[in-house]
């Protein structure tokens, strides 16, 4: 066990540059996929028939192709069109964009399981479609779709390993650094490797877990379980 | 820049033989033992004592909280401090990296299963149990004959959503050098810089894949989940 702190603290200044990168990528791939799967996710449900379809076939696009290829698309092709992203940014933008249109499904399918009385009371009181969905709809939504989105985090934390192959320097990379020199180690390096992933998962998944019971409490429901796997698996395929 | 019709298509034939090589065989193969897998920790979850049962859930929580990337490569150490090249000299590298690729993918994506299947077998009302144990079926009868036919139909199009999902992170065999399809995509595009077209190509198939087996799950879904 002293090994593993050890190799830990003398490694720690490579391990905390991984892992900065980890996190920003985490982070800034976060912000952006949760305005992407909003923005999409409202245009799924809108009464205009060009948003909706123009976001079925956005979100069918970005689903469709694996996230590696959408990463080199942004990679290895926008530069020959002069468009000369840093690495760090192709990473962002190319999460950001695949785990957006993911959580689009998800927040189409939470809009949708609002009860159709609640649409109709809106119509009701005629309240126009930005108010309604502004006042009523979404926060009802927005407690039902957090479990949904805290999985799809856990996977965004998870694809920032991709960074591996676009030459940034993660936590991936520098515990494979670890792990060939030979004081360290296979299982002390890669020991501190899955910890470290875990433990930042764990810490998002927390995160969101408390989001979700505190808009589950001012909605005056209980406390679901926290296992969606259906509708992320149905979102992710 | 302008695309290169020509030579796009001249790389749909090399790009589909990676695919069907390598891509189709590790999804086909990674999520046949990935769902014998997943099935085996949901039944493990139920069956097995306490003590036994917090580590294995612990473990799998990490084994699914964790990338693939990291996972794939610290299959390939193991591989290494078992000196396991040296080992098998005549199987080639390639062969050896979709062996450990399928062994990691499984056991990944097994994880999201069991969550599947452990939602599936919640679905089943107490009286199912009940009834079991008014006939006294032996406890493997039970799950053989009532528990797992019926969890299954629950199950089935999540498994098949997760295998899709796998399908899509299949690139991720990049990172131990695996030929797998966009490796070859990215090594066909590097001869002469025309990237554009190698990648739209390798987008489009992978999209031409999977988006009608999704749709398919979708109406597999309304069929069978009630």
């Amino acid at each position: 066990m002293s090994d593993f702190f050890q190799a830990i603290s003398d490694y720690s200044p490579y391990l905390w540059e991984g892992a900065r990168v980890t996190l920003a990528l985490s982070g800034g791939g976060a912000v952006v996929a949760l305005v992407v799967a909003v923005v999409l996710g409202l245009c799924a449900i809108s009464p205009v028939a060009v948003l909706r379809v123009g976001s079925r076939v956005i979100v069918e696009f970005f689903r469709g192709t694996s996230l590696v290829v959408q990463l080199f698309f942004l990679f290895y092709v926008f530069p020959l069109f002069g468009i000369d992203l840093p690495g760090m940014w192709c990473g962002i933008v190319g999460l950001g964009l695949n785990y957006g249109a993911y959580g689009s499904e998800v927040v189409r399918g939470s809009l949708n399981a609002v009860a159709k009385v609640q649409w109709e009371s809106t119509t009701a009181l005629s309240m126009s479609w930005p108010l309604a969905v502004r006042r009523v709809i979404w926060p009802q939504a927005w407690g039902l779709m957090l479990p949904g989105l805290n999985n799809l985090m856990v996977m965004l934390v998870k694809g920032t390993a991709v960074a591996l192959l676009i030459g940034l320097h993660d936590l991936t990379y520098w515990v494979e650094v670890m792990r060939k020199d030979p004081e360290v180690g296979l299982w002390i390096a890669y020991g501190a490797g899955f910890l470290f992933y875990y433990l930042i998962a764990l810490a998002c998944s927390s995160g969101l877990r408390l989001l979700e019971r505190r808009a589950q409490r001012r909605l005056g429901l209980a406390p679901s379980k926290t296992r969606t796997t259906r509708a992320t698996a149905e979102a992710v395929a | 820049m302008e695309f290169d019709l020509e030579f796009a298509l001249e790389t749909v034939g090399p790009l589909l033989m990676a695919f069907l090589q390598v891509t189709l065989v590790v999804t086909v193969a990674g999520s046949v033992v990935a769902a014998l897998l997943g099935l085996i920790w949901a039944v493990c979850q139920r069956e097995l004592p306490t003590p036994v049962r917090l580590p294995l859930s612990w473990v799998l929580d990490v084994i699914r909280m964790t990338p693939l990337p990291l996972q794939l490569l610290f299959a390939v150490a193991i591989f290494i401090s078992f000196d396991g090249y040296r080992k098998f000299p005549d199987t080639d590298v390639e062969t050896i990296g979709m062996i450990l690729g399928v062994a990691v993918f499984a056991i990944h994506y097994s994880t999201y299963m069991a969550e599947s299947y452990r939602a599936g077998i919640d679905s089943i009302r107490q009286g199912q149990w009940e009834a079991a144990t008014a006939l006294s079926l032996p406890r493997s009868r039970v799950w053989r004959a009532v528990i797992i036919p019926q969890a299954l139909r629950a199950t089935l199009p999540s498994l098949g959503n997760w295998a899709i999902a796998m399908f899509k992170d299949t690139p991720f065999l990049l990172v131990i050098l695996v030929p797998e399809m966009v490796a070859k995509a990215k090594q066909l595009g590097g001869a002469s810089y025309q990237y554009t077209e190698v990648f739209t190509v390798a987008g489009l198939i992978f999209l031409a894949a999977s988006y009608p087996t999704a749709v398919l799950m979708r109406k597999l879904e309304k069929k069978l989940v009630y």
